[in-house]
């Protein structure tokens, strides 16, 4: 059948087969099904994932039909988990649908081991104590989870998982492996095979940037020592002379070519970032340690060995003005390296793999391949436990965001979140919940709040009247149109998570539906 | 806890935020049940595109306390869709987008009424786009947001210090989204940028040279772009390429691979084959909730004034990270759109047939096909035929008397111009002032010119 690929073919066209085939082996479990719940599955079934689990342990009221689209008014009275979950399967059969009538808060308490069977947990709508168990679960149980939550104008998503690695991260702006400051002998010597001295003023222009520039670094290293272009003069000179080579004014490679010289000028070797994950304790593996770190393990040895600092070639070149025969011989060239570059990596994994005692075909050729592809773009994601941000955030990093003008808003947002929370453990209602008494509760959550910074370690930090005063208008109400952009954030930050494509958002997003100056914060 | 609300209603949500005072609230904000009944009752809101972002613009704004909306579309439902459109069932491929995303909310959200318009938005009368108080635009082309941006700024007047006058300011607000990435505008004729202000935030695409195409191609795309553009005309004479049609793809396809092999190219599929011919923008279902979330959120706080409103362009960036940015972009001074109009200075005696050619020629305007409305009265009106019969004997008259004998004025004309290649229909205003005649001074020429 091809319909499915057809219906989804506008997300093929971002995550590909594979990540849609992630997708559809996911199976997620939703913890409370209002409106930031719902939304958020909206979308998740819409795109097509194996399974849901709804779990809601409340029943349909007519309030819920203010700002909830999975049910409707044939719907109150009944459990909201089985409404909203008949919805969702009317989105797409090709879903696994289903609801457990219950409190997420009891399920947590009695029945831990639950939720060791899904791939991925999203809890919405929870306070601070259940959040700090739910967090131990999935941790324990290397489940994904994500929280989010919607309040008034406000609300915030958070991941919580400990450690996730990207090979696909996919970064929009990223610079290409063309090796013009360090090209290995067979590109030198296929740029060696060409005259740019020609008469022949087609072929002249019609010579790609890369020939150009190999051999322009080849001639001035040549006259410089060994060494290419590095002052802003010498550069300046370099380019000068490409402009100097030109024959005819409308040579389009040449000026590629002067635009593309600051790719020699660039540092040989890797970046920071990948040293970072070469150094990281994990590269040590074991019989425990997971692909990618097997594979970042025979990395590190393939740049200390056969690459001689550099990573395996990416193989890709991006368009550029030449010939259709120099493009495509020069293609071939980059593909050959890449796949040499890939094979010595192969071998390198095959052989740590059956060092560490695994079976050496444990990981298939195709993701080595990707691996390789994709070296440079290596991205490993941590975040901290939920425990170890109430209990003990990052003293400095939040003392920044409360002093920071950009960041005052959505930090006192944070702390009001959780003051909310503390307040309604006191006084059991969420202030401003119910009509009257405002002017009371108002005051409680400033005290509530200025007691939290200070046992957060912020003594004498406050925050804003109108602020505080915002808080306790919302009364923990849920706006529709809030729920849908966090819902949307939260199933945005799945798809990444369940796909390992893209990168997903560090901290804790702090929605701003003020003036939409959001934030994120990372204690 | 004296007052538990036993009963909770509908709107118990929003009320909180509709029925309460606040401090970071717009300057006319004026909660109580009034203005919760007005939103229902009496804000008109139209929402234009019925495709990823308009579905959920929809949901969002009958869920945001508005009870009055219409919605135009001229597409019909398509399998693709069916991954984000949500109101959208597999067995409504081929029915009008709007009706269907009507239909599908109304039933529902009780209360709602949406009137849905299955058509081109140039088909509408200007004034139908005056009766709204908001107009939410879910679009995926800069023609047509150009097009109803100018609408929507026709309506602005300018009092005589040239300060757009409050009560004709027309809102807007405008969301896109290409894969992980979006934003979502709020703009206010007159105060905040229009489109066509900051039109360079969308830059026209970029195309293949043909010589790259006929003689040096080296990408996939290139043999596409080859069977697309230059091999069909010289195969088929004179038969129009259509896109939709599944055989015509297939044709250009197979030329593609037949190419590419010739040049040694790889790559080419049927996928990328109908992504580059039909410059498909990839789409999913969260980054269009969120826009529109975005949007929708705006328009109840434009509509109410129950909090702030973005000021004035929200980026959204969910592909390496998460990254959200508000820009305050400023107005085009010089903007033809949403500036005070263009100045014309003319005599009495101009007959409404020279000022149409004086359009074509006027290097501001380079309007050809014109024709010519003043104060909701059609002067000359190039189609349909009906109207165009009934308006040609204008033709042959001065202006000047056509206009009441008013020796300052405003006009809209609609016409075509050409851009980048391209023939667009545009709506201009135009300030038009007659010379030589009693209460005309150079003072009053001079401010606007
Ligand atoms: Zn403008």
């Amino acid at each position: 059948m091809a319909e499915p690929k057809i219906k989804y073919d506008r997300q093929l066209r971002i995550w590909g087969e594979q990540g849609q085939a992630a997708l559809e082996k996911a199976s997620i479990c939703l913890l409370n099904c209002g409106p930031t719940g719902s939304e958020t599955l909206k979308n998740l079934v819409l795109g097509g994932v194996g399974s849901i689990t709804v779990i809601d342990g409340s029943k349909v009221d007519a309030g819920d039909l203010g700002n909830n689209f999975m049910v409707d008014e044939s719907s109150v009275g009944q459990s909201k988990a089985k409404c909203v979950c008949a919805f969702l399967q009317e989105l797409n059969d090709a879903v696994k649908a289903k609801f457990i009538e219950e409190y997420p808060e009891s399920l947590i308490e009695t029945n831990p081991s639950f939720f060791s069977q899904f791939t991925l947990v999203v809890a919405t709508q929870l306070g601070e104590d259940s959040m700090l168990k739910l967090d131990r679960i999935c941790r324990e149980a290397n489940v994904m989870l994500i929280f989010a939550r919607s309040y008034g104008l406000t609300g915030f998503v958070r991941i919580s998982v400990k450690e996730h690695t990207v090979v696909e991260s996919k970064p929009d702006h990223f610079l290409d492996d063309l090796r013009l400051n360090n090209p290995w002998p067979e590109l030198r010597r296929f740029a060696e095979s060409i005259d740019l001295d020609v008469q022949d003023t087609v072929a002249h222009k019609h010579t790609p940037y890369v020939v150009i520039l190999v051999k322009m670094a080849d001639k001035w290293a040549k006259s410089h020592g060994g060494s290419l272009p590095s002052t802003r003069e010498e550069k300046k000179e370099f380019k000068d002379l490409l402009k100097a080579s030109m024959v005819a004014a409308d040579e389009d490679n040449y000026r590629e070519a002067i635009e593309a010289s600051f790719k020699v000028f660039a540092p040989r070797g890797i970046s920071s970032d990948l040293q970072q994950i070469l150094n990281d304790n994990r590269a040590e593996v074991d019989s425990n340690s997971s692909d990618f770190w097997v594979m970042v393990a025979a990395l590190k040895e393939f740049i200390a060995n056969e690459g001689s600092g550099e990573a395996p070639l990416e193989g890709s070149i991006p368009d550029m003005t030449s010939s259709t025969e120099l493009y495509v011989n020069l293609q071939n060239i980059f593909q050959a390296k890449a796949e040499a570059d890939c094979l010595v990596i192969e071998q390198r994994v095959r052989y740590i793999l059956k060092k560490i005692g695994k079976d050496p075909n444990s990981i298939s050729k195709t993701t080595v391949k990707s691996f390789c592809r994709n070296a440079r773009k290596l991205r490993v994601c941590r975040y901290r436990s939920i425990e170890d941000e109430f209990n003990s955030p990052i003293l400095p990093e939040l003392q920044k965001y409360l002093t920071d003008e950009d960041y005052s808003v959505a930090v006192g947002f944070y702390i009001l979140l959780r003051a909310v929370d503390r307040f309604a453990a006191n006084y059991n209602s969420f202030p401003g919940q119910f009509h009257g008494g405002m002017d009371e509760d108002i005051s409680r959550l400033k005290t509530t709040a200025v007691g939290l910074l200070s046992d957060l370690g912020c003594n004498g930090s406050t925050l804003t009247e109108d602020l505080i005063n915002e808080m306790c208008r919302f009364g923990a109400s849920q706006l529709h149109a809030v729920a849908a952009f966090i819902g949307g954030i939260a199933s945005q930050e799945v798809i990444k998570l369940i796909t390992r494509q893209f990168v997903p958002m560090s901290g804790t997003f702090i929605f701003n539906g003020i003036d939409h100056k959001s934030q994120l914060l990372c204690l | 806890m004296a007052d538990t609300e036993a009963q909770p209603s509908r709107s118990r949500d929003l009320d909180k935020l509709l029925l309460r005072p606040g401090n970071l609230v717009g300057a006319n904000f004026d909660p109580g049940e009034e203005l919760r009944d007005d939103l229902a009752k009496s804000a008109k809101v139209l929402v234009v595109g019925a495709g990823g972002l308009g579905c959920e613009l929809l949901k969002d704004l009958a869920l945001s306390g508005f009870q009055n909306l219409e919605v135009i579309d001229m597409d019909r439902i398509e399998v693709t869709n069916l991954n984000r459109q949500f109101l959208f069932r597999f067995e409504d491929v081929g029915k009008p987008k709007a009706e269907v995303a009507a239909k599908r909310v109304m039933e529902r959200v009780s209360g709602v009424n949406i009137k849905p318009h299955y058509g081109r938005i140039e088909d509408k009368e200007i004034d139908f786009y005056s009766d709204f108080i908001i107009i939410a635009l879910g679009l995926d082309s800069i023609e047509a947001r150009s097009y109803i941006n100018a609408v929507a700024c026709s309506f602005l007047e300018y009092d005589c210090d040239d300060n757009a006058r409050e009560e004709t300011i027309k809102p807007m607000v405008d969301g896109g989204t290409e894969g992980f990435k979006g934003h979502a505008r709020v703009i206010l004729p007159g105060v905040t940028p229009c489109f066509e202000c900051t039109i360079w935030l969308f830059p026209p695409q970029v195309k293949f040279p043909l010589c790259t195409l006929a003689e040096t191609p080296r990408t996939a795309a290139h043999c596409i772009e080859y069977a697309h553009l230059i091999k069909w005309d010289e195969v088929h004479s004179g038969k129009a390429f259509d896109p939709d049609d599944p055989e015509h793809m297939k044709w250009v396809y197979n030329e593609a691979v037949k190419r590419a092999e010739l040049f040694g190219i790889p790559g080419v599929t049927y996928s990328l084959t109908q992504g580059v011919v039909k410059n498909i923008i990839p789409a999913i279902a969260s980054t269009n909730a969120i826009i529109s979330a975005a949007c929708a959120l705006e328009t109840l706080k434009l509509a109410s004034g129950c909090s702030k409103t973005l000021s004035n362009y929200l980026t959204y960036n969910g592909a390496e990270g998460l990254h959200t940015k508000v820009t305050e972009f400023v107005r085009d001074k010089d903007c033809l759109v949403c500036g005070p109009g263009v100045l014309i200075e003319l005599e009495t005696s101009i007959t409404l047939q020279k000022f149409i050619g004086l359009l074509e020629e006027h290097p501001k305007l380079l309007l050809s096909k014109a024709s010519v409305t003043h104060q909701g009265n059609n002067l000359y009106m190039q189609a349909p035929p009906v109207l165009e019969e009934m308006t040609r004997s204008n033709l042959s008259l001065p202006l000047f008397d056509l206009m009441g004998k008013t020796t300052k004025t405003t006009l809209h004309v609609t016409g075509t111009t050409s851009k980048n290649d391209k023939k667009t229909s545009v709506l201009r205003k135009l300030r038009v002032v007659f010379k030589g005649v009693d209460g005309v001074t150079d003072m009053d020429t001079a401010g606007g010119a």
